[in-house]
Protein backbone atom coordinates (compact mmCIF):
# COMPACT_ATOMS: atom_id res chain seq x y z
CA UNK A 1 0.00 0.00 0.00
CA UNK A 2 0.92 3.59 -1.15
CA UNK A 3 0.47 6.54 0.89
CA UNK A 4 0.59 9.92 -1.11
CA UNK A 5 0.22 13.16 0.46
CA UNK A 6 -1.36 16.04 -1.46
CA UNK A 7 -2.02 19.21 0.51
CA UNK A 8 -3.64 20.81 -3.07
CA UNK A 9 -6.72 23.17 -1.93
CA UNK A 10 -9.78 21.33 -4.14
CA UNK A 11 -10.59 25.16 -5.14
CA UNK A 12 -6.93 25.73 -6.80
CA UNK A 13 -8.47 25.22 -10.05
CA UNK A 14 -11.09 27.92 -9.43
CA UNK A 15 -8.67 29.79 -7.59
CA UNK A 16 -5.87 29.76 -11.07
CA UNK A 17 -8.69 30.95 -13.13
CA UNK A 18 -10.07 33.60 -10.90
CA UNK A 19 -6.55 34.61 -10.81
CA UNK A 20 -6.70 35.10 -14.77
CA UNK A 21 -10.27 36.81 -14.68
CA UNK A 22 -8.75 39.19 -12.19
CA UNK A 23 -5.67 40.20 -14.42
CA UNK A 24 -7.55 40.81 -17.29
CA UNK A 25 -9.77 43.77 -14.92
CA UNK A 26 -6.77 44.61 -13.91
CA UNK A 27 -5.20 45.69 -17.39
CA UNK A 28 -8.42 47.17 -18.14
CA UNK A 29 -9.24 49.08 -15.27
CA UNK A 30 -12.24 47.65 -14.83
CA UNK A 31 -14.21 47.54 -11.66
CA UNK A 32 -15.67 43.82 -10.79
CA UNK A 33 -18.75 43.48 -8.57
CA UNK A 34 -19.80 39.87 -7.50
CA UNK A 35 -23.67 40.49 -5.97
CA UNK A 36 -25.10 37.26 -3.82
CA UNK A 37 -27.67 36.54 -1.44
CA UNK A 38 -30.40 34.19 -1.11
CA UNK A 39 -33.24 34.24 -3.84
CA UNK A 40 -36.14 36.59 -3.33
CA UNK A 41 -34.11 39.22 -1.33
CA UNK A 42 -33.98 41.60 -4.16
CA UNK A 43 -30.93 41.69 -5.99
CA UNK A 44 -32.45 42.13 -8.99
CA UNK A 45 -34.57 45.44 -7.59
CA UNK A 46 -31.28 46.62 -6.17
CA UNK A 47 -29.31 46.09 -9.35
CA UNK A 48 -32.09 47.98 -11.44
CA UNK A 49 -32.13 50.76 -9.08
CA UNK A 50 -28.64 50.92 -9.01
CA UNK A 51 -28.45 51.16 -13.01
CA UNK A 52 -31.21 54.02 -12.96
CA UNK A 53 -28.84 55.99 -10.90
CA UNK A 54 -25.23 55.37 -12.07
CA UNK A 55 -26.04 54.93 -16.29
CA UNK A 56 -25.94 58.49 -16.91
CA UNK A 57 -22.53 58.18 -14.63
CA UNK A 58 -20.69 54.91 -15.82
CA UNK A 59 -20.47 52.95 -18.75
CA UNK A 60 -22.22 50.06 -16.70
CA UNK A 61 -22.39 45.93 -18.11
CA UNK A 62 -24.21 43.07 -16.24
CA UNK A 63 -23.56 39.38 -16.38
CA UNK A 64 -26.33 37.42 -15.32
CA UNK A 65 -25.96 34.31 -13.53
CA UNK A 66 -28.97 32.28 -12.98
CA UNK A 67 -29.96 28.22 -12.83
CA UNK A 68 -32.31 28.01 -15.84
CA UNK A 69 -34.13 31.38 -16.85
CA UNK A 70 -33.78 34.53 -18.52
CA UNK A 71 -35.88 36.60 -16.30
CA UNK A 72 -33.49 38.91 -14.67
CA UNK A 73 -31.39 39.60 -17.99
CA UNK A 74 -35.13 40.62 -19.29
CA UNK A 75 -35.24 43.13 -17.02
CA UNK A 76 -31.92 44.52 -17.11
CA UNK A 77 -32.10 44.52 -20.80
CA UNK A 78 -34.85 47.05 -20.34
CA UNK A 79 -31.86 50.22 -19.20
CA UNK A 80 -30.07 49.71 -22.51
CA UNK A 81 -27.09 48.39 -21.13
CA UNK A 82 -25.28 45.75 -22.49
CA UNK A 83 -26.35 42.11 -20.45
CA UNK A 84 -24.95 38.96 -20.81
CA UNK A 85 -26.69 35.68 -19.46
CA UNK A 86 -25.42 32.56 -18.14
CA UNK A 87 -27.59 29.72 -17.38
CA UNK A 88 -25.85 27.24 -14.56
CA UNK A 89 -27.92 24.53 -16.27
CA UNK A 90 -28.65 23.48 -12.27
CA UNK A 91 -25.43 24.27 -10.18
CA UNK A 92 -25.95 26.26 -7.27
CA UNK A 93 -23.63 28.85 -7.86
CA UNK A 94 -20.60 30.82 -10.65
CA UNK A 95 -17.68 29.46 -10.88
CA UNK A 96 -14.34 31.78 -12.05
CA UNK A 97 -14.64 29.48 -15.37
CA UNK A 98 -17.96 30.10 -16.33
CA UNK A 99 -17.65 33.61 -16.38
CA UNK A 100 -15.24 33.78 -19.18
CA UNK A 101 -17.34 32.99 -22.41
CA UNK A 102 -19.54 35.60 -20.50
CA UNK A 103 -16.16 38.02 -20.62
CA UNK A 104 -15.84 37.12 -24.49
CA UNK A 105 -18.59 38.03 -25.15
CA UNK A 106 -18.54 41.77 -23.84
CA UNK A 107 -17.04 44.60 -25.20
CA UNK A 108 -14.85 45.59 -21.76
CA UNK A 109 -12.73 47.79 -22.77
CA UNK A 110 -16.23 50.16 -23.44
CA UNK A 111 -17.10 49.46 -19.88
CA UNK A 112 -15.93 51.07 -16.31
CA UNK A 113 -17.86 48.88 -14.12
CA UNK A 114 -19.27 45.09 -14.34
CA UNK A 115 -21.75 43.76 -12.24
CA UNK A 116 -22.17 39.91 -11.84
CA UNK A 117 -25.38 39.08 -10.32
CA UNK A 118 -24.59 35.37 -8.71
CA UNK A 119 -27.24 32.39 -8.17
CA UNK A 120 -29.92 33.09 -5.90
CA UNK A 121 -28.01 31.51 -3.10
CA UNK A 122 -25.84 31.91 0.15
CA UNK A 123 -24.15 29.08 0.68
CA UNK A 124 -21.92 27.90 -2.34
CA UNK A 125 -21.16 31.27 -4.18
CA UNK A 126 -19.13 32.53 -1.23
CA UNK A 127 -16.83 29.65 -1.80
CA UNK A 128 -15.99 30.35 -4.88
CA UNK A 129 -14.01 33.57 -6.33
CA UNK A 130 -14.59 34.81 -9.53
CA UNK A 131 -11.94 37.63 -9.85
CA UNK A 132 -13.91 39.91 -8.55
CA UNK A 133 -13.02 43.17 -6.83
CA UNK A 134 -15.56 43.43 -4.31
CA UNK A 135 -18.32 41.17 -2.86
CA UNK A 136 -21.86 42.50 -2.31
CA UNK A 137 -24.11 40.92 -0.23
CA UNK A 138 -27.76 41.42 -0.13
CA UNK A 139 -30.18 40.42 3.00
CA UNK A 140 -34.06 41.73 3.02
CA UNK A 141 -35.11 42.17 6.71
CA UNK A 142 -38.16 39.56 5.98
CA UNK A 143 -35.53 36.84 5.88
CA UNK A 144 -34.68 37.05 10.01
CA UNK A 145 -32.14 38.25 11.83
CA UNK A 146 -30.76 34.35 12.34
CA UNK A 147 -29.13 34.77 8.75
CA UNK A 148 -25.78 36.09 9.63
CA UNK A 149 -25.63 33.37 12.13
CA UNK A 150 -26.61 30.68 10.13
CA UNK A 151 -24.40 31.80 7.04
CA UNK A 152 -21.28 33.07 7.93
CA UNK A 153 -18.88 32.57 5.26
CA UNK A 154 -21.03 35.14 3.18
CA UNK A 155 -20.55 38.06 4.97
CA UNK A 156 -17.42 37.37 6.33
CA UNK A 157 -15.93 37.15 2.86
CA UNK A 158 -18.26 40.40 1.38
CA UNK A 159 -17.10 44.01 1.94
CA UNK A 160 -20.73 45.18 1.93
CA UNK A 161 -23.80 43.80 2.72
CA UNK A 162 -27.32 45.69 1.81
CA UNK A 163 -30.13 45.73 4.03
CA UNK A 164 -33.04 45.62 1.93
CA UNK A 165 -36.62 45.98 1.74
CA UNK A 166 -36.21 48.49 5.20
CA UNK A 167 -39.95 49.77 4.23
CA UNK A 168 -41.38 46.43 5.90
CA UNK A 169 -39.48 46.44 9.04
CA UNK A 170 -43.14 47.55 11.08
CA UNK A 171 -44.38 44.13 9.61
CA UNK A 172 -41.71 41.94 10.88
CA UNK A 173 -39.51 40.96 14.08
CA UNK A 174 -36.41 42.14 12.58
CA UNK A 175 -34.35 44.15 15.08
CA UNK A 176 -32.15 45.71 12.81
CA UNK A 177 -30.03 47.63 14.81
CA UNK A 178 -29.24 43.86 16.23
CA UNK A 179 -28.42 42.33 12.89
CA UNK A 180 -26.07 45.26 12.00
CA UNK A 181 -24.17 44.66 15.06
CA UNK A 182 -24.39 40.66 14.41
CA UNK A 183 -23.01 41.55 10.87
CA UNK A 184 -20.00 43.93 12.16
CA UNK A 185 -18.88 40.50 15.00
CA UNK A 186 -18.44 38.07 11.65
CA UNK A 187 -16.80 41.05 9.61
CA UNK A 188 -16.03 44.47 11.75
CA UNK A 189 -14.75 45.99 8.07
CA UNK A 190 -18.41 45.59 6.22
CA UNK A 191 -19.93 48.86 5.07
CA UNK A 192 -23.66 48.13 6.07
CA UNK A 193 -26.12 49.94 3.22
CA UNK A 194 -29.88 50.07 4.65
CA UNK A 195 -32.29 50.39 1.31
CA UNK A 196 -35.97 49.87 0.10
CA UNK A 197 -35.32 48.66 -3.61
CA UNK A 198 -39.01 49.24 -4.13
CA UNK A 199 -39.34 52.56 -2.84
CA UNK A 200 -36.11 53.66 -3.60
CA UNK A 201 -34.80 54.71 -1.15
CA UNK A 202 -31.32 54.81 0.82
CA UNK A 203 -29.95 54.32 -2.37
CA UNK A 204 -27.31 57.83 -2.60
CA UNK A 205 -24.58 56.45 0.26
CA UNK A 206 -24.35 52.56 -1.32
CA UNK A 207 -23.88 54.64 -5.73
CA UNK A 208 -21.19 56.75 -4.15
CA UNK A 209 -19.42 53.93 -2.33
CA UNK A 210 -19.63 52.74 -6.09
CA UNK A 211 -18.18 55.11 -7.79
CA UNK A 212 -15.63 56.01 -5.09
CA UNK A 213 -14.30 52.25 -6.22
CA UNK A 214 -15.10 52.25 -9.93
CA UNK A 215 -12.36 55.50 -10.22
CA UNK A 216 -10.04 54.08 -7.59
CA UNK A 217 -9.46 51.19 -10.13
CA UNK A 218 -8.92 52.86 -12.78
CA UNK A 219 -6.34 55.37 -11.21
CA UNK A 220 -4.77 52.04 -9.99
CA UNK A 221 -4.58 50.39 -13.29
CA UNK A 222 -3.93 53.76 -15.53
CA UNK A 223 -0.75 54.32 -12.62
CA UNK A 224 0.60 50.23 -13.15
CA UNK B 1 -25.38 21.87 -3.20
CA UNK B 2 -22.08 22.50 -4.31
CA UNK B 3 -20.56 19.04 -2.99
CA UNK B 4 -20.66 17.73 -6.11
CA UNK B 5 -19.09 20.13 -7.99
CA UNK B 6 -16.18 20.24 -5.52
CA UNK B 7 -16.25 16.76 -5.24
CA UNK B 8 -15.42 16.83 -9.47
CA UNK B 9 -12.24 18.68 -8.43
CA UNK B 10 -11.00 16.07 -5.64
CA UNK B 11 -11.85 13.09 -7.53
CA UNK B 12 -10.08 14.95 -11.09
CA UNK B 13 -6.82 15.95 -8.61
CA UNK B 14 -7.23 11.77 -7.45
CA UNK B 15 -7.24 10.27 -10.51
CA UNK B 16 -4.18 12.77 -11.48
CA UNK B 17 -2.40 11.96 -8.62
CA UNK B 18 -3.14 8.14 -8.90
CA UNK B 19 -2.23 7.91 -12.76
CA UNK B 20 1.12 9.41 -11.65
CA UNK B 21 2.05 7.20 -8.92
CA UNK B 22 0.74 4.38 -10.37
CA UNK B 23 -1.83 3.58 -8.61
CA UNK B 24 -5.00 1.21 -9.55
CA UNK B 25 -7.33 1.81 -5.95
CA UNK B 26 -7.81 4.35 -3.64
CA UNK B 27 -8.55 2.63 0.09
CA UNK B 28 -9.05 5.82 1.54
CA UNK B 29 -9.25 8.99 1.12
CA UNK B 30 -8.38 11.77 3.85
CA UNK B 31 -10.01 15.34 3.29
CA UNK B 32 -9.65 18.28 5.50
CA UNK B 33 -12.59 20.66 5.74
CA UNK B 34 -12.56 23.56 7.79
CA UNK B 35 -15.52 24.38 9.87
CA UNK B 36 -15.80 27.77 8.20
CA UNK B 37 -16.38 26.19 4.55
CA UNK B 38 -19.49 26.03 3.65
CA UNK B 39 -19.20 22.16 2.39
CA UNK B 40 -21.39 19.92 4.18
CA UNK B 41 -19.59 16.26 5.03
CA UNK B 42 -22.66 14.51 4.83
CA UNK B 43 -23.08 15.52 1.05
CA UNK B 44 -19.72 15.07 0.38
CA UNK B 45 -19.87 11.71 1.55
CA UNK B 46 -22.82 11.30 -0.95
CA UNK B 47 -21.45 13.40 -3.59
CA UNK B 48 -18.49 10.71 -3.38
CA UNK B 49 -20.20 7.60 -3.53
CA UNK B 50 -21.13 8.64 -7.17
CA UNK B 51 -17.95 7.91 -8.43
CA UNK B 52 -17.93 4.39 -6.54
CA UNK B 53 -18.43 3.24 -9.90
CA UNK B 54 -14.93 3.83 -11.41
CA UNK B 55 -12.28 0.92 -10.51
CA UNK B 56 -10.00 3.49 -8.97
CA UNK B 57 -12.51 4.29 -6.10
CA UNK B 58 -14.37 1.04 -5.75
CA UNK B 59 -13.15 0.15 -2.62
CA UNK B 60 -12.24 3.73 -1.41
CA UNK B 61 -13.14 4.73 2.05
CA UNK B 62 -13.65 8.86 2.66
CA UNK B 63 -12.46 10.20 5.66
CA UNK B 64 -13.45 14.18 6.25
CA UNK B 65 -11.37 15.30 9.31
CA UNK B 66 -12.67 19.00 10.19
CA UNK B 67 -10.69 22.06 11.57
CA UNK B 68 -12.15 24.04 14.34
CA UNK B 69 -12.22 27.86 13.39
CA UNK B 70 -9.81 30.03 14.85
CA UNK B 71 -8.78 33.29 15.39
CA UNK B 72 -5.49 35.07 15.33
CA UNK B 73 -5.47 39.05 16.64
CA UNK B 74 -3.91 41.65 14.28
CA UNK B 75 -3.66 44.04 17.36
CA UNK B 76 -2.18 41.39 20.29
CA UNK B 77 -1.55 38.28 18.30
CA UNK B 78 -3.64 36.21 20.43
CA UNK B 79 -4.60 32.79 18.91
CA UNK B 80 -7.95 31.98 20.24
CA UNK B 81 -10.93 29.31 19.12
CA UNK B 82 -13.61 31.28 17.66
CA UNK B 83 -17.03 30.66 18.85
CA UNK B 84 -20.26 31.13 17.12
CA UNK B 85 -18.33 33.02 14.29
CA UNK B 86 -17.31 36.53 16.48
CA UNK B 87 -14.68 37.43 15.23
CA UNK B 88 -13.57 39.72 17.98
CA UNK B 89 -10.48 39.02 20.26
CA UNK B 90 -11.13 37.71 23.76
CA UNK B 91 -7.59 39.08 24.84
CA UNK B 92 -8.10 42.59 23.86
CA UNK B 93 -11.54 43.31 22.86
CA UNK B 94 -10.31 44.07 19.24
CA UNK B 95 -12.44 43.36 16.00
CA UNK B 96 -9.42 43.05 13.89
CA UNK B 97 -9.34 39.61 13.62
CA UNK B 98 -7.75 37.12 10.70
CA UNK B 99 -8.80 34.18 9.90
CA UNK B 100 -5.95 31.37 11.29
CA UNK B 101 -7.92 27.85 10.74
CA UNK B 102 -11.19 26.80 9.26
CA UNK B 103 -11.48 27.80 5.86
CA UNK B 104 -9.09 24.72 4.74
CA UNK B 105 -10.55 22.60 2.03
CA UNK B 106 -8.03 20.22 0.64
CA UNK B 107 -6.72 16.44 -0.10
CA UNK B 108 -4.34 15.65 2.77
CA UNK B 109 -3.27 12.32 1.75
CA UNK B 110 -4.92 9.33 0.13
CA UNK B 111 -3.81 5.43 0.13
CA UNK B 112 -3.77 2.89 -2.29
CA UNK B 113 -2.57 0.14 -4.54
Amino acid sequence: MVKVRMATPVLQQNDEVARENRELFRKKGLFVLNLMSSPGSGKTSILERTIEKLSNRLKLGVIEGDIYTTKDAERIEKFGIPVVQINTAGACHLDARMLQPALDDLDLNGLDFLIVENVGNLVCPAEFDLGEDARAAVLSVAEGNDKPAKYPLVFRESQVVLINKIDLLPYTDCDIDQLEKDLKLINHELKLFRVSARLGQGFEPWVQWLEEQVNLKKKLSASQ
Amino acid sequence: MHEMSLMMGIVDQLRKSAAENHIKKISKVMLVVGEMTMAVPDALQLAFEAFKEEELFQNAVLEIRKEPVRGECKDCHHNFGVEDFAFVCPNCSSPNVRIASGRELYIDYYEGD
